[in-house]
Parts: structure tokens; sequence; C-alpha cells
């Protein structure tokens, strides 16, 4: 499927353990999928392995953004084919502005030789921040040093705008999140949402798919997806838990 | 424009000294420093591989052979690199050198000369001010090895800049000093005297530069900092001399009661450059901070020398040495704090980070401590090693390429010594200048 992010049959692992077990799902341009899962079940290194992440070991499977093949390709070529990833736990980068940081990331995309257009660079970086109600004066901190948990999660959903990628994977973005904060990051979202982009959100909790309505909601256990459904079934893992997935997959 | 210009002369040859030092027959007391140095000189041996103090130094490399003090320049290329020299805006004063001979000479604003600010090239303040250069100038000797090039130093001395601010007097703006090299094996030999009074407060910016970056030089400069009772002294000094150059600094920073120091080094420059910084704290509360940053590539050698003696209690001082290195260059660290028995509620720090950008680079670290005190709060630490991957995959999955990645996370490693430079705009230039020289790498 070409308008497509596809991952097929993929097993990964860390060390000599086995964490994503033929995992497979097409999430189709334009849509937003959710994963819900307990935790440990492997929904963060699902994200880290799409992102091409050195600490995991792809034993087989594959995985493509329209088409093109990212198993195996380096991060930031996996990056500036269109993937990105916002981390469930950000790293701190000391003495990095997030002005240079987006700046740079920007640049990598430019064609060489290319000049860089600071002005209208800044131009929508404010615009940005505006909309996610983070203070100008941001620009010049160092990336996510120092930053409150949902200050790190605004500057990820801050870069999701600035890099405009056509899939992007959340991991836990509502996590440390406010109600504030939960509806602005949302609204940010929401506006990105649209046929040229498509969205995995891993997420615990079903209040964050009442603001970001989700198309296709599955549930992850043990490395892989034991059922999909519409967004009704948030509903349902709300009221029922994850004991009826494993009683399930006990008696399947 | 110069009263004592050289003819070109080779700076081992004792005759060309002594013919140089009587021009300045006029000061005996002159006279009679740069003979002795002289003699220090002819007396002291070149460190030898098995020297303590130059543990980790390729002392094999090290030659005073076949340089000479250089002639005054041209007015053409004193115009060009004055126009090169304008690193700040509005400097509370500029000084400049090229190849030792001062070619711009300070103005400084007239309410400052009213409250008895001077700031002179050292020859002007030979005449002007005898007895503050008889107080102040090379008071100490060389403890860290370096004795023998600052012999040299004090044998040839001439170059170099006097800022005076007497007691009470505050000045925000930094004063600057550059320093070029110009002519092929040229050695110069620049002296900084900084003393400020009595709550006084002064910033002196000092640009150590090559006009030609392939130009072989020798530069061996020295630095006198006095900070009397509750003084602050500012200092930052780049070194960015070309790559031939070989350099050295000796410099002594004292600090008497409640005085506050910081002094930024930021080493770019040279084949080899070695720093040797001793700092004494003689009053009780002062506050000496040392703090120094590098990017060595190629082939280079940063060697760093400190010392850092508690001679009274209840002081502090703080240091932190931070090295990025790429190819083959090497950089060495080697620090002591010594506090003395009755230097008692000292705290003394001492941090040497080294971030390896390659696996052919080498970092050596020396720390070390001597405390005769007992009621004291002193640490030091070492850390060498290559780019957190975390952080590195954090920029990676933004798709920025992994040198440019480097590069940044070197940067950001830089910065938390560039911010403690006083002054944005200078700041703002030698971060650029660690840029430019990242991209030729
Ligand atoms: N670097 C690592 N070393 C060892 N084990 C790891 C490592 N990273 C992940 N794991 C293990 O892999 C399993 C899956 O972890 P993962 O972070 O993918 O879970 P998750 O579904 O995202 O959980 P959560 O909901 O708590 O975020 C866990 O058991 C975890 O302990
Ligand atoms: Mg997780």
């Amino acid at each position: 499927m070409p308008d497509s992010l596809v991952i097929k049959n993929l097993n990964a692992s860390i060390g000599d353990r086995a964490i994503l077990k033929d995992f497979s799902l097409t999430v189709p341009k334009g849509e937003v999928h959710a994963i819900m899962g307990p935790n440990g079940t492997g929904k963060s290194t699902l994200a880290k392995v799409l992102a091409g992440h050195p600490d995991y070991t792809v034993q087989s499977g594959e995985a493509f953004i329209d088409g093109e093949q990212i198993i195996g390709q380096e991060p930031d070529a996996i990056a500036r084919a269109g993937l990105f990833l916002a981390f469930q736990y950000p790293s701190e980068i000391p003495g990095v502005t997030i002005a240079n940081f987006i700046r740079a990331a920007l640049v990598a995309r430019q064609a060489k030789g290319t000049p860089f257009d600071a002005k209208a660079y800044y131009a929508e970086l404010y615009a940005k921040m505006d909309a996610l109600k983070m203070d100008r004066k941001f620009t010049a901190r160092f990336v996510n040093e120092g930053f409150s948990g949902g200050e790190k999660k605004r500057c990820e959903i801050l870069q999701l705008m600035m890099l405009k990628p056509k899939y992007a994977v959340l991991d836990e973005t509502d996590s440390g999140l406010d109600i504030d904060a939960l509806r602005i990051v949302s609204e940010g979202v929401n506006r990105l949402r649209g046929p040229d982009m498509g969205f995995l959100v891993i997420t615990h909790y079903q209040r964050l798919l009442e603001y970001i309505v989700p198309d296709r909601v599955h549930i992850m256990y043990d490395g892989r997806i034991v059922h999909s459904g519409d967004k009704d079934l948030a509903l349902e893992l709300e009221a029922k838990g994850y004991d009826w997935v494993k009683k399930d997959l006990a008696s399947a | 424009m110069n009263t004592l210009t050289s003819m070109p002369s080779g700076i081992l040859d004792a005759s060309l000294q002594q013919s140089e030092t009587k021009r300045f027959a006029a000061y005996d007391w002159f006279t009679q420093l740069r003979q002795q140095g002289w003699k220090n000189f002819e007396a002291l041996p070149l460190p030898k591989r098995d020297d303590e103090k130059w543990r980790f130094s390729d002392t094999r490399s090290l030659s005073l052979a076949d340089f000479a003090v250089a002639a005054t320049p041209s007015d053409a290329d004193t115009a060009k690199l004055i126009a090169q020299s304008h690193f700040i805006a509005r400097p509370a004063g500029l000084i400049i050198h090229i190849d030792g001979h001062c070619v711009l000479r300070p103005a400084i604003a007239p309410e400052l000369a009213a409250q008895g600010v001077k700031f002179e090239s050292l020859e002007d303040a030979l005449r002007h001010h005898p007895a503050l250069l008889k107080e102040f100038l090379l008071k100490h000797e060389a403890n860290l090895g370096g004795a023998k090039f600052l012999a040299l130093h004090q044998a040839w001395l001439r170059a170099g800049y006097v800022l005076h601010v007497p007691k009470g007097v505050e000045i925000t703006q930094p004063f600057v000093s550059v320093n070029w090299t110009l002519t092929e094996g040229a050695a110069i030999f620049p002296h900084a005297l900084v003393v400020a009074g009595d709550h006084a407060k002064v910033s002196i910016h000092e640009f150590n530069l090559s006009a030609l970056p392939d130009q072989r030089a020798l530069a061996i400069s020295a630095a006198d900092l006095h900070a009397g009772t509750g003084a602050q002294i500012s200092r930052f000094a780049v070194q960015a001399w070309g790559k031939n150059t070989q350099s050295f600094e000796i410099a002594n920073t004292c600090g008497g009661r409640d005085a506050l120091i910081t002094s930024v080094n930021a080493a770019l420059g040279s084949r080899r450059a070695r720093l040797e910084n001793t700092v004494r704290i003689e009053g009780p509360g002062a506050d000496v901070r040392l703090y120094g940053i590098s990017v060595a590539n190629g082939e280079q050698e940063f060697d760093q020398r400190t010392l850092q003696i508690h001679s009274a209690g209840k002081a502090k001082s703080d240091l932190l040495f931070k090295n990025v290195l790429l190819n083959k260059a090497r950089t060495i660290f080697s620090g002591l704090i010594k506090v003395a028995p009755d230097a008692q509620q000292t705290d003394a720090y001492q941090t040497n980070r080294n971030l390896l950008l390659s696996p052919e680079a080498e970092a050596d670290s020396l720390p070390g401590l001597e405390i005769e005190a007992n009621d004291v709060k002193c640490s030091h630490g070492a850390t060498t090693g290559q780019v957190n991957p975390e952080e590195l995959f954090y920029l990676l999955a933004r798709g920025i390429p992994l040198a440019v990645a480097q590069e940044l996370l070197a940067e950001g490693f830089l910065e938390e010594v560039l911010s403690k430079v006083d002054n944005e705009e200078a700041a703002a230039v030698v971060r650029e200048m660690f840029r430019q020289k990242f991209h030729t790498a």
C-alpha cells in the first residue's frame, strides 16, 4: 500500500529478550490509529524500532512508509523520509537551544545549498508556540533541560508541527499533561490531521481519545496487536480493563 | 607610532636581546628585569620527557629555534588588521598589537580617565606609571613547568597592555586587547597586567590571532591579574593563533579579601598551546572561577596546567575545563588544589570534562589535591567520553545527520562555559569561531 505506514511481521528484541513478536499493523495516510495496552507490552519498543533506535535488533519483518522500506535505515534517514516520533521520555540536550535544534532539523530537510529563511522560520516558530501556549522565551532555552513533564510533551508537539512528517507516532504524549495542556496539545494534533498525515497514538487513557478521536483502536499485548476495533473499543477497555484481553488470549 | 621599533632578530641571540634591552636604558629597573630574564633563560633547561610538570606533553617537538622579533608592520597591513579587530561594538578601550608592536593605542572615555582609569601599552605605562609596574609586574615565578618560557618572555618583554582601575571605580563594558601575528617566523611576548583596586570592577577581553592561517609563529604570553579587596575582575582570553603557532601562556591570578575573579580561556588555534594558570587566594572571602574550553582538531595539542593555591580561609575557587577533541588531537589537563594549613573553610573544586569525537583523539587528565587544612570542602573530578547515545538518538530522530548532531552536542557541551562570559557579543563571536572550526575539521 503506497499511501500507508505498513508494519509487517516485525520481530524485534533487546539483548536476548524478544519484545515485538510478529507485529503487523497498517495505518493509512489521513487516519488516526490508537494503540493501547498494558505496561511493558512493547509499545515504546515498537516506536523506537520504527525510528531506527540502535539498541534494538530486528530479527525479521518489514516497515514501509508510503512504500519505502525503513527497517535497516539510519535514524536520521528514517526521520527525513517522513516518520516522526514524539518520545515518551524526551531527552534533555544541554547547551542546545530549541531554536537551533529545530532549525538544524529543518536545514537537514532542505536541498543542499538552499539558503535558510531565518525570518520566515521564526515567524512560523512563534506562531506555533503561540498556538501551543508556549512562552516565546522557550526558544532560547536548552532542549528539554529543566522542563516540566508537560513542557517536554508540548515541546515534542511543537517539533511535530514544525517538521510536518508524513506519519507521526505519539508515545504517551498525554501523560504528564494537565487538563488544559491536554486540550491544547490535542488541538495542535487535530489541526495537523488531514489527508497528508497519518498518526499512531500510543496512550493509556481514553480521555485523550475524546479529544483526538481515532479511526481505529488497537490493543497490544505481549508484542503484537491482539484486538482491533473502532473508537468504542477504548471505552470498552476503560470499563473492563485488560483482564478480558488476557482471558481471551488464554482461551483462544 | 612606536618609539622602540626592532629590526628582525633571532630570539636566541644574546647580543640582539642586549641591544634591544639598551633601548630601555632610561628605566634601570626594567633593564635589569630583562637582563635577569635572559640569565634565567640561559640557566634553565628545556623541558624533557620525564619532567613531571610536562607529563603527557610532546616535549620532543618543543623548539625555540628560528624565531625572530619582527619589524613594525606596514601601514597597509596595519590598517587591514585594525579593521578586523572590532570584536565588540563599544569596548571601554581597545588596544591592538601586530607582531608585538602596538599599532593602536587605546583612547578611553574622558570620564574614565578622570576617575584615574589607565589602559595603556606596556611601553607607555613604563614611562607613565613605573611604580605600578614595579609593584605588580612579573612578581611570581612560573611554578607549573614554564619557567624557561616565562624567562624568555621577561627577557624580550616590551609588548602588552596595562589596565588599572582604581579603588571604587566600576566599569561594566569590557576593555579589549587584540594581538596579531603577521610575519612568518615571528616571535611575540605580549604581557597583560590587570590591577583592580579595592572594590573596583573591570572586564577585559583578549583576542589572539594570526593574520595568515599557515604562518609559523611563537607566542609566549604572560598575564598578571591582581584583584584588591572586594574587587571584581572578569577576563575572557581567546587563543585563536594560526595552526602553525606554538603558544604558551603563563598566568597569575591573585585574589584579595572578598575579591571575585572570573577567568574564561577559550582555545582554538596553535599547533601546540600550553596554558599555565596559578590562582592565588590571598584574602578570606575571595571567589575565583577559572574556566576553560577548547576544540582541538588535526594534530593539535592543548596542554592545560592549573594550580589553585588557598593561602587564606573562608574562600572559594572553582575550576571547570571542557575540551572537545576531533581527529588525532590531544589535550592534557593537569590541575592541583593546594590548601594551606590555616586556610580553613575553603571551598575548592576542580572539574575536567573531555568529549571525544574521534577514536584517535586522546585526552589525559591529572587532577590532584594537596589539603593541609581539616575543615574544607574540596573535590576534583575528570570524565572523558563520547556523546551521550540517547541525546544523539534524539537529534538523529529529528532528521539531523550524524555529523551535524555531533557538532550540535559538542557546541552544547561548550555552552556551559561560554555562558559564563560576561558579554554576549563576545561570546557570540567565539561561538561562531568554534562553529567555523567544526566546519573546517
Ligand atoms: N533497554 C532495555 N533493556 C532491557 N529491557 C528493556 C529495554 N527497553 C525495554 N525493555 C523491556 O521491554 C519491554 C517492553 O518495554 P516498552 O517500553 O516497549 O513497553 P511499553 O509498552 O511502552 O510500556 P509502558 O506502557 O510502561 O510505557 C519491557 O519489559 C521493558 O522492560
Ligand atoms: Mg512506553
